[in-house]
């Protein structure tokens, strides 16, 4: 009996096929929006063809914090404290500034009890890509408001949120993120193009994704609710990543569309929609969005980018070699060193 | 304002008439007491160290308040021919620079004692049992400094000038304190000063008679010594122990350590050929993400380290816990300070005993140092991370204030023989031939398992670090059998530390039927103060300083020796004996006592030599 030989598998440049960036089967619940976001943190470790074992992938406690647990099952994984994912990333990356990380983080995670080292990381420009997924409320202990709930917004148990919300892109822009980023987990084409450019990016990029939670946030009453999004919603621009190993010319017309080039001469393209927006321009970053609250929409779209901003493993000026693999002879001074520091003392 | 706490109250009317003059060498202890930020602790070392270069075993302790400038400070200098460098409760020799406090301290002296102060102060009023020494500190300062700014500064380097001719202090050893203490680069400055020391000698020489019995005179004993505060000795240790990632928060009293850390890296550890740094420092935004850096480091492969004190410890507590738990080595040096809460920031206690031994939520314990020495903060801080990365943990090395910022005799360091312990890693030529891994695997049956490093380039290096419940192959489990196999596995390891961490320091005296354990500094009190039971009660005590937790089986062959065992403490609950009670039976805790002192200033001999003849009834 003769046999079909099986179609040769699909790979991508490193020669990998899509199973290194699959992880764990997910536990969170169907049609939670985080789930989206995973898969399309998969597609693009995989398009971009990012070597697996150098992906650290960090994250703090909650629903969000499992998410690490889903993709890339090849890279190490490291699921913190609650909130202080930014403080175990930063230090991971001082002892191997080779690595490429990425947080994964909730809005509890990010703007309640991890907002002070989320400020310091924006601060320190520290080179990973941080990722919240945002729905409002807190799922694993059951449905409570977070910091990022809108006025007015409603729980499930008709308690109508007061307080004012963080916006966390405005302070990522604020504070010193060098790309600012808000998505949709339901806008695949969208939130594909923006993690590809912040895992091209050589800094800090905030992506704030709206994921809505099914279970405890997905109701009329809440802003964050996929129907709340669908009808709210405003791009900022279509966008498209263009990465830079790619050999791809791109015709673009004068007016229709701009190129942002990163570092690694990947380019975003922001195809115009309303107006010609300037991503560079960070007093207008935070007017757009500002304005966009007013008007209660959801701005989606890479609001700021700074590309020429050195990032906080490049302020330390350290050896090319990660910290965690010099041998003995390069870290331990020698004796003449101690002689001549003993003498001070004498 | 209140008067320095060191001296025993004791009134005028209590007192008798002076001493017989008998010649006291090289035995007696200086106290200046001035104001806070008056620039007088470069005339304390200078003083301190005229002695020192004279071979006299001293030893310096800085009684500073919590304050920038104007409150009243004391700095002790202990000359001890015996060699005994703890403090001493008793002045004998008293220089009052500070209007506020002077004529307290004054009245707080025991009769003979001898007091050089300002002269309009006119405290030779108060009592006729001291041997006074008025100086007209502003009349002679005004030609020595025509500065008038920089007088307040220059001013206190008179009295070391009057104090050497009190005592006989050889002035060439002076002058040669001096220029080291101020360096090459202000050769200006010295010369300012030591024309301020002349002016106070030459003031004595012509207008001061001698009276009281002290006197410094040349001996032998501090040849090749040095003299230096343990945090710098603890920053040294930690450059020769190869640290690359320092993350720290400021705090009293741990701050000079993380400072004179960060300028040795910066002097001795760049990459000779780039000149690029083979070491990372942050100064974190507070002690929860100092640690949480630390620990990433550390997961990362790099020796990395934070320096911090209790309260600091304290907001540490989940991240320590989840790097015991997911085993994670760092180093802690914990700096003690006299809590509860803020406590007194600048006063010296052991009270982070227990939280250091048990920090966090859960069934967590952590490896211990206890250096007692400059010489042991260099060691041990070696021994810290080479103990951490061998058992992937946590661990402390704690320190108090009195070692951490006072100034001590020590011996030269040894060059580290010793190569660097990096532990149980497997990279990736080793995944190669293994073919794979378990993360948490007690593969060697030393609880200890292998681990490999984020960047490994194999597809089994991978494993994901979790603080929630975990097999062997790190994979997230709630199953009761993995969950006591592992914590089971953790339990393991740490009692394999008892033989690996430093062993105590044991001394058996013949026929002992009492012994003394103490850890740290406690240990230069109880040593004296074993010298005066000796002599002074007929007592012969035996004595063991541990070194570390978790306790070896000395300890307990020493309990088993005595017949009572005095554990003296820094703290007020006895943490050092509640420690040792957590692990022995109930015959060797029937043996214990205590002996506690929670003052806030460094513990003295005759504290402990009073308690142990008060308990035992002597």
């Amino acid at each position: 009996m003769s046999t079909t030989p099986a179609p040769p598998r699909k790979t991508n440049r490193i020669g990998l096929d899509v199973l290194p960036y699959r992880g764990g089967r997910t536990t969170l619940c169907a049609g939670c929006g985080h789930n989206s976001i995973t898969e399309r943190l998969i597609e693009a470790y995989y398009e971009m063809g990012v070597e697996p074992w150098r992906v650290a992938k960090m994250s703090g406690i909650g629903c969000s914090s499992k998410t690490p647990a889903y993709f890339l099952s090849q890279s190490h994984g490291f699921n913190a404290v609650h909130g202080r994912a930014p403080a175990v990333a930063t230090g991971a990356l001082l002892g191997n500034h080779t690595l490429q990380c990425v947080v994964i983080s909730g809005d509890g995670d990010t703007a309640s009890i991890g907002i002070g080292q989320f400020m310091h990381m924006l601060r320190r420009n520290v080179p990973l890509t941080y990722i919240i997924e945002n729905n409002g409320v807190y799922g694993l202990t059951k449905g409570q408001f977070s910091a990022t709930a809108d006025v007015g917004s409603k729980l499930k148990t008709g308690i109508v949120n007061e307080m004012h919300p963080i916006d966390c892109c405005l302070m990522g822009i604020e504070l010193g993120a060098t790309l600012v980023a808000r998505s949709f987990s339901g806008d695949k084409r969208q939130l594909s193009a923006i993690l590809k450019a912040a895992i091209a990016h050589n800094g800090l990029s905030v992506i704030d994704v709206i994921s809505p939670c099914v279970t405890f946030n997905d109701h009329v009453g809440s802003t964050k609710s996929y129907a709340w999004m669908k009808d709210h919603e405003e791009p900022l621009h279509e966008l498209d990543f263009v990465p830079g190993f790619s050999e791809i010319e791109v015709e673009l017309e004068e007016g229709e569309s701009r190129v942002v080039v990163l570092h690694d001469g990947s380019r975003v393209l922001l195809h115009k929609l309303e107006h010609d927006y300037d991503p560079t321009n960070r007093f207008h970053a935070v007017e757009v969005l500002h304005e966009a609250t007013r008007r209660q929409e959801v701005l989606t779209g890479i609001i700021y980018l700074d590309n020429k901003r050195a990032n906080f493993t490049e302020t330390l000026d350290m050896v090319d070699v990660p910290l965690a693999t010099l041998p003995m002879e390069r870290v331990r001074p020698t004796r003449q060193v101690l002689e001549q520091i003993i003498e001070e003392f004498r | 304002m209140h008067a320095s706490p060191v001296a025993p109250s004791m009134s005028a009317e209590q007192s008798g008439p002076l001493p017989s003059e008998q010649r006291v060498v090289n035995d007696f202890s200086i106290q200046v007491g001035t104001v806070n930020g008056s620039g007088s602790q470069t005339a304390n070392n200078v003083l301190m160290r005229s002695i020192f270069q004279m071979g006299v075993p001293v030893s310096g302790k800085n009684l500073f308040p919590s304050n920038i400038a104007g409150l009243p400070t004391w700095f002790t200098i202990r000359a001890s021919k015996q060699g005994y460098i703890g403090r001493k409760k008793e002045i004998d020799f008293l220089v009052a620079m500070n209007p506020e406090t002077a004529r307290e301290d004054v009245m707080s002296l025991a009769p003979g004692t001898a007091a050089v102060y300002d002269a309009p102060l006119n405290l030779n009023e108060l009592r006729d049992d001291i041997h006074f020494y008025p100086v007209p500190f502003d009349k002679l300062v005004a030609p020595v400094c025509p500065e008038a700014k920089l007088r307040k500064l220059v001013r206190n380097m008179i009295y070391d000038g009057v104090v050497a001719h009190l005592l006989g202090i050889d002035l060439e050893e002076m002058r040669k304190a001096l220029y080291k203490q101020f360096g090459e680069k202000k050769k200006k400055a010295a010369e300012l000063n030591w024309g301020a020391v002349l002016a106070g000698r030459d003031y004595a020489e012509k207008n001061l008679v001698k009276t009281d019995p002290y006197w410094v005179e040349p001996m032998d004993k501090t040849a090749g010594k040095l003299i230096l505060d343990g945090n710098t000795a603890a920053a040294l240790g930690c450059l020769f122990a190869g640290v690359t990632v320092l993350t720290w928060y400021p705090i009293t009293p741990s701050s000079s350590l993380a400072e004179a850390l960060i300028s040795y890296l910066g002097r001795f550890r760049h990459d000779e050929e780039t000149k690029k740094a083979t070491y990372a420092v942050v100064q974190a935004e507070d002690e929860l993400a100092s640690i949480g850096m630390a620990i990433g480091a550390g997961w990362a492969g790099a020796r990395s380290m934070t320096c911090t004190s209790g309260p600091g410890v304290s907001l540490m507590s989940e991240f320590i816990g989840l790097a015991y738990f997911a085993e994670i080595p760092v180093v802690v040096v914990d700096v003690q300070r006299v809590g509860p809460s803020t406590g007194l920031p600048t006063r010296t206690m052991q009270g982070d005993i227990l939280n250091n031994a048990l920090l966090s939520h859960g069934d967590t314990h952590h490896p211990v140092l206890f250096p007692s020495s400059p010489e042991e903060c260099f060691t041990m801080a070696q021994e810290a991370f080479d103990l951490a990365e061998q058992f992937q943990t946590p661990v402390f090395m704690n320190m108090d204030l009195d070692l951490g910022m006072n100034n001590w005799m020590s011996e030269a360091f040894p060059y580290p023989e010793k190569p660097l312990v990096r532990g149980k890693v497997l990279d990736a030529e080793a995944l190669r031939q293994l073919g794979g891994f378990a993360r948490y695997k007690d593969v060697d049956g030393d609880g200890i398992p292998y681990r490999t490093l984020p960047g490994t380039n194999h597809a089994a290096a991978a494993y994901f670090t979790r603080g929630t419940g975990h097999n062997e192959k790190a994979g997230y489990s709630e199953r009761e059998d993995d969950w006591i196999h592992n914590m089971d596995r953790l339990n393991r390891k740490f009692e394999n530390m008892r033989t690996q961490v430093p062993a105590p320091d044991v001394h058996y005296m013949e026929g002992a039927r009492v012994g003394l354990v103490c850890c740290g500094t406690s240990r230069y009190a109880v040593r004296e103060s074993r010298d005066q039971l000796s002599r002074e009660r007929g007592m012969n005590p035996s004595w063991l300083r541990l070194r570390a937790y978790p306790f070896s089986k000395e300890l307990e062959e020493f309990i088993d020796r005595h017949e009572r065992v005095y554990v003296v403490d820094q703290n007020r609950d006895a943490q050092l004996l509640m420690l040792m009670r957590m692990e022995m039976t109930p015959e060797r805790i029937g043996k214990l006592r205590s002996v506690r002192y929670y003052g806030g200033l460094p513990l003295d001999a005759r504290t402990v030599t009073d308690e142990i003849v008060r308990q035992e009834g002597l």
